[in-house]
C-alpha cells in the first residue's frame, strides 16, 4: 500500500515565512479596535481607547508597579509535590508541566523583594496563564513564606490578586491553604505590619475568600471581575441572567466591598503613597 | 421508610422485605419459619457488613448528604441540655442555614456554631439547603467573639453543600465574611472543636473549620469542590462524579491520612442517620475527652499551637 503514501513535502525554509502584521498589533477585547501593540505596551497594557485593562504576567505586573532591577525572587523553585496524586482526564504533574512550558514559572506566584519608588516591600504576583491562577500548596507557601519575611523585617506586603481560586487538584490541601494564608494575614495585623491587597482581573473562589479580601487597603483594578462565586455558577442557581457590571470593580465599590479602584498607570504611586501613610517611610 | 435507602442499600432493603414478609406469614398462619429467619437475619448481617464495610468515596459522600443524617439541632438535643439559640449578625438579618447558640454540656456552657440543612423539601428552601449567605458566617463569628469574651469553648458542626452562590451573596461580600472567619477564628483565645459531621463542602465549610481539634464522622466528607462540580470542570462531564469523589480524597480515611483531621469517630451501622442515640452519645464521648484536654491549655499557647498547625499544611 505504500505506493498510495505520498511523502509530505517540507515546505521550504523560505516559503514558511508568511509576512503578517500579527504581533505588532493587538485587538482590544473590550472595543475590538487594533492598536499598535508598542502603544499598548508603552500605556500600561491599557487600551488607549477605551481604558481596558489587559490580563498581564506577574513578570509585566512587577515592571510597573516596582522600581527598576528592583525584585528579587524567593522561593523561586517551590514545586508542588501532588500531595493527593490527581488524575482526572490527565496527570496533574502533567498540567504543572504544561503550565511551566507555558509560563516559565514553577507554579503560579512570583513572590520577593521589591522598592516602590525605594520603599522596601514584599510583592506576592499571581500569573493567571499558570493554572488560571490556582492556589495550592505552593501559591500558599510563598504567601505565607513572604509574609513571615514581610514580619521579621516589618516590610508592607503587597499581594497582586490573580485567580480562578482555590486548586481542584491539591484537593483539601489547598482549601486548607484560605485557612494558611488568612491566619499569616492575622499575625501582620497583630504586628503592625501593613498589607495591600490589590484585585486585578479575576479575583474568585478560595482568593477572594482568604486573605486578598483582608488588606488593611484593598485596592481593584477598573472593571476587573471579582467574586467568590464565579458567574456562570450563580446564574445556573438562580437561574436567571446576572445584571449589567456584576461583580466588576466598580460594582464592589458601591457595595464597600474594595477601598478604591486605581487605574494601571496610577498603582505604583498609590502604593507607594499608602505604604508611606502606613509609616513605612525609607 | 423506603426512601431512606440509598441505591446501594437496596440488596439489604430487600432482604428486610423478606423478613419481614416471612414474620408476617408466620404469625397469620402459624407456620414455624423461626429456622428460616434464623438464616436469613444471619445473612442480612453479613451481607450489611460487606456493604458498609466496603463503602465507595461517592457511597459516602451520599450517606453523608443523607437527608435524615442527624444535624446540629439534633446532636444538642442528644448530647445538651439548656439550649438558647442565638440569632442575627446585628448588621444585615439572620440567616437560618447556620444556628448558633449556648448551651451545656455536661453542665459546662459552651457556644455550638453549625450548618443547618433541612430534612425535607420544606426545610431545605427555609434552610436555603444550608448554604450561608454573608450574614450567617458574621453571625458564626459573633457567636465565637462572645464565647472568646467569656472564655467559652466553642463547638462548630460542619454540613454543608457550600457557600450560597447567589446575587446578595456577592453584594454583602461572600468572600470577606469567609475570609474574616478565617482570619479570627486562626487567633480565637478559645478551644475550638470542629465536628465534620456531614458534607463539608469547601469555603464554606472551612468559614467555621479552623479549630485546635478536628473531629470527623466515619461517613462524612470534606473537600474543595464537590465532586459533581469537579467532575464537570475536569472531565468536562457532569457523569464523572464517581471518579471525581475517589481523585479528591475526600474520606474521612483519606483526610485523617494527610493529617487534616485529627480523630474518625465511627458511625452506627448503616450511617449516622440509622441510630441518632448511639451517634449522640459516640459524639458525647469524644466532645468531652477532646475539650478536657483543650480547656489545660493556657489560652496563647492554644493559639500559638492553632497557628502552628495550619502553617504546616501543605508546606513545601
Amino acid at each position: 500500500m505504500t505506493w498510495f503514501k505520498k511523502k509530505k513535502l517540507k515546505p521550504a525554509a523560505s516559503e514558511k515565512k508568511v509576512v503578517t502584521s500579527k504581533g505588532l498589533w493587538d485587538k482590544c477585547k473590550n472595543c475590538r479596535e487594533i492598536i499598535y501593540k508598542k502603544e499598548i505596551e508603552k500605556n500600561f497594557r491599557v487600551c488607549p481607547k477605551c481604558n481596558y485593562h489587559f490580563r498581564i504576567t506577574a513578570e509585566e505586573r512587577i515592571r510597573i508597579v516596582a522600581d527598576t532591577e528592583s525584585f528579587r525572587e524567593m522561593d523561586a523553585d517551590l514545586v508542588s509535590s501532588d500531595p493527593i496524586h490527581f488524575r482526572d482526564s490527565r496527570k496533574y504533574r502533567d498540567r504543572l508541566k504544561e503550565g511551566e512550558k507555558r509560563t516559565g514559572k514553577k507554579d503560579a506566584l512570583l513572590c520577593g523583594d521589591a522598592r516602590i519608588d525605594g520603599l522596601p516591600v514584599i510583592l506576592a504576583v499571581f500569573d493567571f496563564a499558570f493554572m488560571g491562577g490556582s492556589m495550592g500548596s505552593v501559591v500558599g507557601e510563598k504567601i505565607v513564606r513572604g509574609m513571615e519575611r514581610a514580619l521579621t523585617r516589618k516590610m508592607p506586603f503587597i499581594s497582586f490578586a490573580s485567580s480562578g481560586g482555590a486548586r481542584m487538584q491539591e484537593g483539601i490541601v489547598s482549601l486548607m491553604q484560605m485557612a494558611k494564608t488568612s491566619a499569616a494575614v492575622a499575625r501582620l495585623g497583630k504586628a503592625g505590619v501593613p498589607f495591600i491587597s490589590v484585585l486585578t482581573d479575576p479575583t474568585f473562589g478560595g482568593v477572594t475568600a482568604s486573605f486578598a479580601m483582608l488588606g488593611d487597603v484593598i485596592i481593584a483594578e477598573p472593571r476587573a471581575l471579582i467574586g467568590f462565586a464565579g458567574p456562570r455558577v450563580i446564574e445556573q442557581t438562580i437561574r436567571e441572567k446576572l445584571p449589567e457590571g456584576f461583580q466588576r470593580a466598580e460594582f464592589l465599590l458601591e457595595h464597600g466591598m474594595v477601598d478604591m479602584i486605581v487605574e494601571r498607570r496610577e498603582l505604583k504611586n498609590t502604593l507607594a503613597g499608602l505604604v508611606r501613610m502606613f509609616g513605612h517611610e525609607l | 421508610m423506603a426512601n431512606n435507602y440509598l441505591d446501594f442499600e437496596k440488596p439489604i432493603l430487600d432482604l428486610e422485605n423478606k423478613i419481614e414478609e416471612l414474620n408476617q406469614i408466620s404469625t397469620i398462619e402459624g407456620r414455624d419459619v423461626s429456622e428460616e429467619l434464623r438464616r436469613l437475619r444471619k445473612k442480612l448481617d453479613q451481607l450489611r457488613k460487606n456493604v458498609y464495610s466496603n463503602l465507595t468515596p461517592w457511597q459516602k459522600t451520599l450517606l453523608a448528604r443523607h437527608a435524615q443524617r442527624p444535624n446540629i439541632l439534633d446532636y444538642v438535643s442528644l448530647m445538651m441540655e439548656e439550649f438558647y439559640e442565638l440569632h442575627g449578625d446585628r448588621t444585615y438579618g439572620d440567616d437560618p442555614a447556620i444556628i448558633t447558640g449556648l448551651a451545656r454540656l455536661e453542665g459546662s456552657p459552651v457556644a455550638v456554631v453549625g450548618h443547618r440543612k433541612g430534612k425535607n423539601t420544606r426545610e431545605n428552601i427555609e434552610r436555603n439547603f444550608g448554604m450561608p449567605a454573608p450574614e450567617g458566617y458574621r453571625k458564626a463569628l459573633r457567636i465565637m467573639k462572645l464565647a472568646e469574651k467569656f472564655k467559652i469553648p466553642v463547638i462548630t458542626f460542619i454540613d454543608t453543600p457550600g457557600a450560597y452562590p447567589g446575587i446578595g451573596a456577592e453584594e454583602r461580600g461572600q468572600g470577606e465574611a469567609i475570609a474574616r472567619n478565617l482570619y479570627e477564628m486562626s487567633c480565637l483565645k478559645t478551644p475550638v472543636v470542629v465536628v465534620v459531621s456531614g458534607e463539608g463542602g469547601s469555603g464554606g465549610a472551612l468559614a467555621i473549620g479552623v479549630g485546635d481539634s478536628i473531629l470527623i464522622l466515619e461517613n462524612a466528607v470534606y473537600s474543595v469542590i464537590s465532586p459533581e462540580s469537579c467532575s464537570s470542570i475536569l472531565w468536562r462531564e457532569t457523569s464523572r462524579a464517581e471518579d471525581a469523589a475517589r481523585a479528591l480524597k475526600m474520606t474521612a480515611q483519606d483526610l485523617k491520612e494527610l493529617g487534616v483531621v485529627d480523630r474518625i469517630l465511627p458511625e452506627p451501622v448503616g450511617g449516622a442517620h440509622r441510630n441518632y442515640e448511639e451517634m449522640g452519645a459516640t459524639l458525647k464521648e469524644a466532645l468531652l475527652e477532646v475539650l478536657e484536654d483543650l480547656r489545660r491549655i493556657p489560652p496563647e499557647q492554644l493559639v500559638a499551637k492553632r497557628l502552628e498547625r495550619f502553617r504546616k499544611i501543605g508546606a513545601c
